[in-house]
């Protein structure tokens, strides 16, 4: 038996509550449900949340707190002579008894003191396991009989789910708000950890990315260089590309769709090019590194010119590629959404149709269009995969599109690929580059959902 | 009765009276019938648009005015599943022959419709735009010229000569749709269709269109379709009046509206259905 158990025994006491609460409820209405407030299922449902919500918010507070706890009274309940002196040691102590206890081996001998604080812990997690559930239990228990006594002919039931429903859709957006913050604020703090070994503006304008850290003092290049102007470079370069891509195909091919294809093409080709978008990345990457780079080098010695064999080329085209459905489907949205009152009013003049389209729709639409780009782009510079698997790691500060360049996404890869220590720059540098990339990529999606919400306004 | 026609577009005084029947019509519709995919909106409808007159199309929702007005400048052909058969002819010109660009039509019939659409650009650029697609004009000189007069003659200049270049969205529903008059009047059309012009607008507004729309019957035929009778009694100096896809009576306003010779007329303009 373990927490899961625990927890489908509080769901199967939740619903025997429901069948309660609303069996209590027809009793309460002698039979004649018309008089009740609510609906018998209104009844069921209090009761059947009355018993669930505490337990299982005691269940999860429960586990939150009692692995702290246990490690505390193991550890302080050592004999003093062998209490770890400084936090390493202790923490590594503490990782020792929990690997006993699991039956795991253990990196040393385990003296004795260490065997009876294992059996210690494991008699207190046992412990604390059952309280636990008794607990948890009484508390379901006490839940359902509190919710039941509460119900009578004018209890009004389905106020008391409505709100207590409402409450718990707040919780679940602010677990994905509060998520992105810690995300953001782990982002921040690491970058301030950075930022104290590398000075901000070397970090930001400098020209050399050479991320090495020495581990003895006396090896060659011992400083490293974090000047991330290269990798900026090198990802607007090939986001540049993959936008001369994807900007006419994706704009055209939207105005294609919206204006001139009949409805049973646009059925068939609307979804196919949106399949573009459920490519994984991986799969363009490897065409773009194994096909489509090949091939632009020997393209590139025909004609006579110099392409290595991984170029910012090869990385551009192909993400321009995969960003296509992003600009061209939310293109046709927004030309969809231009009224045909201003279409008719266009032919009604004796505007032809490219007329029609260059002269009123495009200019109409021309913020959307604009939103759709932006979001283009800010998914080009976020993209990792292609240009991992296809732009190279080497930092050339260069506009040739024909040589390697590397991006900001595929040096964090780089960066934290591999064993690591933690508190390195190079390690830490990755972090400096995410929230670069966050607020950047932040920046464009909210100027780009204003413009486009701005466009909606308009005609809605 | 061709004297009759000249006199008309030299006098300016209005003419209440229609112009006789036996004058050469403006446009003719001969046995027209449209069909909605199987479904068939117009059953062989024989009408006849008088030059320099206002002809009022009147009848209960989806009675098939509306089909019948976009059918004179072939705007149902932006409609896929729509297609029309018979015959309409403009000066005795069959609008529907294959030889006939629906886009030139267009620029000698023009459109006014229910929902004032005026483009999202300037004032300036949207009574402009007519005459640049067309190339009627040559210079920036011509062009500001065409677009005065234009707005002059839909008497919205006065209201609107110091904010040219301010968006022709930003102003009032009247406003806008006298502005898409004066778009409609800048290619210079020979006729001019009105879809419910003013069924989006307040009586004010609606009075000041309708004024304008007897002064427009000087220099062009016009065709509009109301809901409002009053309307109809107003501007128009003929009235036709459709029925279930059917043209059932034709004849001057004031006969319609005093003494129709159809029972249906009389029920539709006493109110008793529609």
């Amino acid at each position: 038996m373990n927490s899961f158990f625990l927890i489908l025994v509080v769901i199967g006491l939740s619903v025997a509550g429901y069948a309660v609460g609303r069996a209590r409820s027809v009793f309460a209405a002698a039979g004649d449900v018309r008089i009740l407030h609510s609906l018998p299922s209104y009844y069921g449902m209090f009761v059947a949340l009355g018993c669930g919500l505490p337990a299982i918010l005691l269940l999860a507070i429960w586990l939150i707190i009692q692995p702290q706890i246990v490690d505390h009274m193991v550890m302080s309940g050592l004999d003093p002579s062998i209490m770890p002196q400084n936090a390493d040691a202790y923490s590594l102590m503490l990782t020792d008894i929990r690997n006993l206890s699991s039956g795991n081996a253990t990196s040393r001998e385990a003296s004795p003191a260490i065997v009876a604080a294992t059996e210690r812990y494991l008699a207190l997690q046992s412990i604390g396991f059952w309280s636990m559930v008794v607990g948890v239990v009484c508390i379901a228990m006490l839940g359902l009989a509190w919710a039941r006594s509460q119900i009578s002919r004018n209890f009004r039931a389905r106020n008391a789910v409505e709100k207590i429903i409402r409450a718990l859709l707040i919780v679940c957006s602010m677990i994905a708000i509060l998520t992105t913050v810690g995300i953001v604020l782990s982002l921040i703090f690491e970058s301030i950890r950075f930022f104290a070994r590398v000075p901000f503006f070397d970090f930001l304008f400098g020209i050399h990315w050479s991320p090495q850290t020495a581990i003895r003092a006396e090896q060659v290049g011992a400083s490293g260089s974090f000047g991330a102007v290269p990798l900026f470079a090198g990802t607007m370069l090939i986001t540049l590309i993959a936008m001369l891509v994807a900007g006419p195909i994706g704009l055209l091919s939207a105005i294609y769709m919206a204006e001139y294809a009949n409805p049973k093409f646009r059925g068939i080709a609307k979804p196919m090019l949106e399949v573009l978008a459920g490519i994984p990345t991986v799969v363009y990457g490897f065409f773009a590194a194994l096909t489509v780079a090949p091939m632009i080098r020997g393209w590139g010695e025909g004609v006579g010119l110099d392409v290595s064999s991984e170029s910012a080329l090869a990385a551009g085209l192909v993400m321009g590629i995969m960003i296509i459905p992003f600009v061209s489907s939310l293109s046709d949205d927004v030309i969809n959404s231009v009224p045909q009152s201003l279409r008719d009013g266009s032919y009604g003049l004796g505007a032809t149709k490219s007329e029609t389209i260059r002269h009123v729709i495009i200019p109409a639409a021309l913020p959307g269009i604009v939103g759709a780009f932006l979001l283009a782009v800010s998914r080009a510079i976020g993209e990792t995969m292609i240009v991992v698997m296809a732009a190279g790691l080497a930092s050339n500060l260069t506009a040739n599109p024909f040589e390697a360049v590397t991006t900001v996404t595929v040096q964090i890869v780089t960066l934290l690929v591999g064993d690591q220590e933690f508190d390195s720059a190079k390690t830490l540098a990755a972090f400096a580059l995410g929230l670069v990339l966050f607020f950047v990529t932040l920046g464009l999606n909210v100027v780009a959902l204003r413009v486009v919400r701005k466009y909606r306004e308009k005609y809605d | 009765m061709s004297e009759k026609k000249k006199m008309a577009k030299s006098d300016a005084s209005p003419a209440s009276k229609a112009t006789p029947p036996n004058a050469t019509p403006k446009m003719k519709g001969d046995k027209v019938k449209v069909f909605y995919g199987e479904k068939q909106a117009l059953m062989d409808v024989d009408l006849d648009i008088q030059p320099n007159e206002v002809t009022a199309l009147i009848g209960p929702s989806g009675c098939g005015k509306s089909t019948f007005l976009r059918c004179l400048n072939r705007m149902n052909d932006v409609i896929d599943i729509c297609r029309v058969e018979g015959k309409i002819t403009l000066d005795d010109e069959d609008i529907y022959d294959s030889t006939l660009d629906p886009v030139q039509l267009r620029a000698r019939v023009g459109m006014v419709f229910q929902k004032p659409n005026p483009f999202p650009k300037s004032i300036y650029d949207n009574v402009a735009y007519g005459p640049r697609i067309h190339g009627t004009a040559q210079s920036k000189a011509d062009i500001d010229e065409i677009v005065e007069t234009s707005l002059t003659k839909a008497g919205l200049f006065g209201e609107v000569k110091d904010r040219l270049l301010e968006p022709g969205t930003g102003l009032s529903g009247g406003q806008q749709q006298r502005l898409c008059i004066a778009r409609a009047i800048a290619v210079n059309p020979e006729v001019i269709l009105m879809d419910e012009p003013c069924s989006a607008l307040d009586p004010i507004a609606t009075a000041k269109i309708e004024e304008l729309i007897d002064e427009l019957r000087e220099n062009y035929t016009i065709v509009i379709v109301t809901h409002s009778m009053q309307q109809a009694a107003r501007v128009s100096q003929r009235t036709a009046f459709f029925h279930l896809g059917e043209l059932v009576e034709v004849g001057d306003t004031e006969q319609i509206f005093t003494n129709p010779n159809d029972s249906r007329t009389q029920g539709y303009i006493t109110g008793r259905f529609g």
